[in-house]
């Protein structure tokens, strides 16, 4: 293993130079994966073929029309559809499931010319924190494989981790991009809603979705964004707003640049180890010309609840198109149509989906739906205020992007509150629809921590500013796991 | 703490059309409640004059040109049905 140990500047010189051609990198990404996989379990499916043929066409495009991605192996999280390639959510519902177009995203991704390796685990329809509600395998954290690697965007943390590929696209709807990254050491962001264009996602909660970049440093993740980012006519909740240059605003200078840290976030529930490793990086950012203050958003303990009301309700709601009529899995022993809705979906569905449908659909039921649905909404609307309300003051927001490091694989808490509230420190930016990012700021016991910035409505540029300033003054993102060296 | 019955329960499967096992009903009408009971902190909020927050940008009324563009194909869609007849999709008889 050689090539993916280099950053994107020195491979993308490696290939103007003709000094590797893409086919080789992507021949040499393919048999990382073959080695490494068998112990991490991150893909659920790759397209060897497929790959190796494009990165041949690709390899006669002329250097001067190529991009800074140009050429690079990029995985995609398994519920992000792809044209005549397999997309499962993880779930047994979708498991022969071939889609007849791309997502925007992937589109993009193409555009760039990337090469898709395959595609990555992640817990069933997205529905959960540690990957291990897969209805196919259970991925490993590459830092200690008796961990989870987070979730549900595990598989694309943990590739990206294990050194199988540099880039990954994952998707947050309540932390699901930035806790994994924390716990498997990498860079993850949740852009702002309405940056990335959800077309082709297959939907948990529309009005929380986000698709976003996970990578090795900040700098990949910039690019990977800006490849992704813009309004699509397909998703007209995607926002027209133009995209900034990212890599313009990674200058290194943060002199000035106000931080808010919110002492609901160093609270109750979150441990010692991840509120040490943010004061320290606060000594950090504050030495490189910074200042902090402690500030408060005062209705963070109300949106945990909020959330979970609101993005099952939409999920009830977004899942009931799996009728096992049109596509996916159709039970065998239905004698009538509507044995073939309620034994396909039962037979099919795992339970963690099961219980997200049914406590969406008790919120979303006559007599419920203004005691629940509607008063989630109206914490909604305070929780976003607090946001508002510091950002009217503040450049972003800083905190840890998990209450404590990676659990162990079966250690999840059975309790369903106990086991919601690891989420407490990602799903109020949800809420809010703010970008967040979270990048390694430390280990404890051998495994990752992860420092959430938090930014305004469509600034993303500040955050990336600020990761990056951090992210150059520390070496966290230098380490790697010992599944690197390996032979 | 809000109380949610098997019956209750057994009749919110039934509107999401999802066929539950027993020992399915009974672990779910226990975390539901379980939920709920936590949930109820909501409570403690005034929430009279506040609006609620149904999307995370005010967007009204996206529009763009109607014009004509290729559309899926057929064949294409129906590979991933799992019974179909003459490019329509096959299901039990609804009337007998």
């Amino acid at each position: 293993m050689t090539l993916l140990n280099k950053t994107t500047a020195e491979l993308q010189s490696l290939l103007h130079n003709k000094e590797i051609t893409i086919k080789e990198l992507t021949e040499e990404t393919f048999a990382r994966v073959a080695k490494t996989d068998d112990k991490v379990q991150a893909f659920i499916s790759t397209n060897e073929e497929k790959a190796l043929e494009r990165a041949e066409q690709l390899d006669n495009e002329p250097v001067e029309n190529r991009g800074p991605l140009f050429g690079l192996p990029v995985g995609i999280k398994d519920n992000i559809v792809t044209k005549g390639i397999t997309t499962t959510s993880a779930s047994r519902m979708l498991e022969d499931f071939i889609p007849v177009y791309d997502a925007t995203v992937v589109e993009k991704l193409n555009q760039a010319g990337m090469v898709s390796i395959g595609k990555l685990n992640l817990d069933e329809f997205a529905m959960g924190s540690t990957t291990e509600t897969s209805a196919f395998k259970t991925t490993c954290n590459p830092w200690n494989l008796d961990h989870v690697p987070g979730g549900s965007s595990g598989g694309s943390a943990a590739a990206v981790a294990a050194g199988e590929v540099p880039f990954a696209l994952g998707t947050d709807t309540g932390g699901s991009i930035r806790q994994p990254a924390a716990f498997c050491g990498v860079v993850g962001m949740k852009p702002t809603y309405g940056r990335v264009s959800r077309y082709g996602l297959i939907a948990l909660a529309s009005s929380l979705d986000q698709i976003g970049p996970i990578t090795r440093t900040v700098e990949d993740n910039a690019l990977l964004l800006q490849a992704i980012a813009g309004h699509d006519e397909k998703d007209s909740s995607s926002s027209s707003k133009e995209v900034p240059n990212y890599i313009e605003h990674l200058t290194g200078d943060i002199r000035g640049i106000k931080i808010g840290v919110p002492k609901e976030y160093m609270g109750v529930g979150v441990g010692e180890d991840a509120k040490n490793a943010v004061l320290e990086a606060l000594k950090v950012l504050e030495s490189l010309g910074a200042e902090w203050e402690e500030v408060s958003l005062p209705h963070t303990t109300y949106a945990l609840p909020a959330y979970y009301y609101i993005s099952s309700a939409e999920a009830s709601s977004n899942l009931s198109r799996y009728d096992g009529v049109h596509f996916g899995y159709r039970s065998e022993d239905a004698k009538s149509l509507d044995e073939i809705y309620r034994k396909s979906r039962a037979e099919s569905f795992g339970r963690d989906v099961k219980r997200r449908i049914l406590l969406g659909t008790y919120a979303l039921s006559a007599g419920h739906y203004e005691e629940y649905y509607k008063k989630a909404q109206k914490a909604r609307m305070l929780v976003a205020q607090d946001f508002a309300n510091v950002f009217s003051k503040y450049d972003v927001i800083i905190s840890s992007a998990a209450p404590t490091t990676a659990y162990k694989i079966d250690g999840e808490p059975d309790d369903i509150v106990t086991k919601y509230m690891g989420d407490i420190l990602t799903t109020p930016i949800n809420l809010a629809g703010v970008p967040a990012i979270s990048v390694p700021c430390g280990f404890s016991n051998g495994l990752p921590l992860g420092l959430q910035i938090i930014g305004n409505h469509f600034d993303e540029a500040t955050i990336y500013k600020v990761a990056h300033a951090y992210e150059q003054a520390t070496d966290f993102h230098k380490r790697t796991p010992a599944i690197w060296e390996e032979k | 703490m809000t109380k949610v019955t098997k019956e209750e329960l057994l009749a919110v499967a039934d509107r999401a059309m999802l066929a539950l096992t027993d020992e399915e009903a009974d672990l779910f009408t226990e975390d539901l409640a379980t939920f709920i009971g936590y949930a109820d902190k909501l409570n403690e909020l005034d929430l009279e004059n506040v609006v609620p927050m149904t999307h995370a940008l005010q967007q009204i009324n996206v529009m763009r040109e109607d014009v004509e563009r290729d559309v899926l194909d057929r064949d294409e869609m129906l590979r991933s049905v799992k019974e179909h007849q003459n490019g329509e999709i096959k299901v039990p008889t609804i009337l007998s």
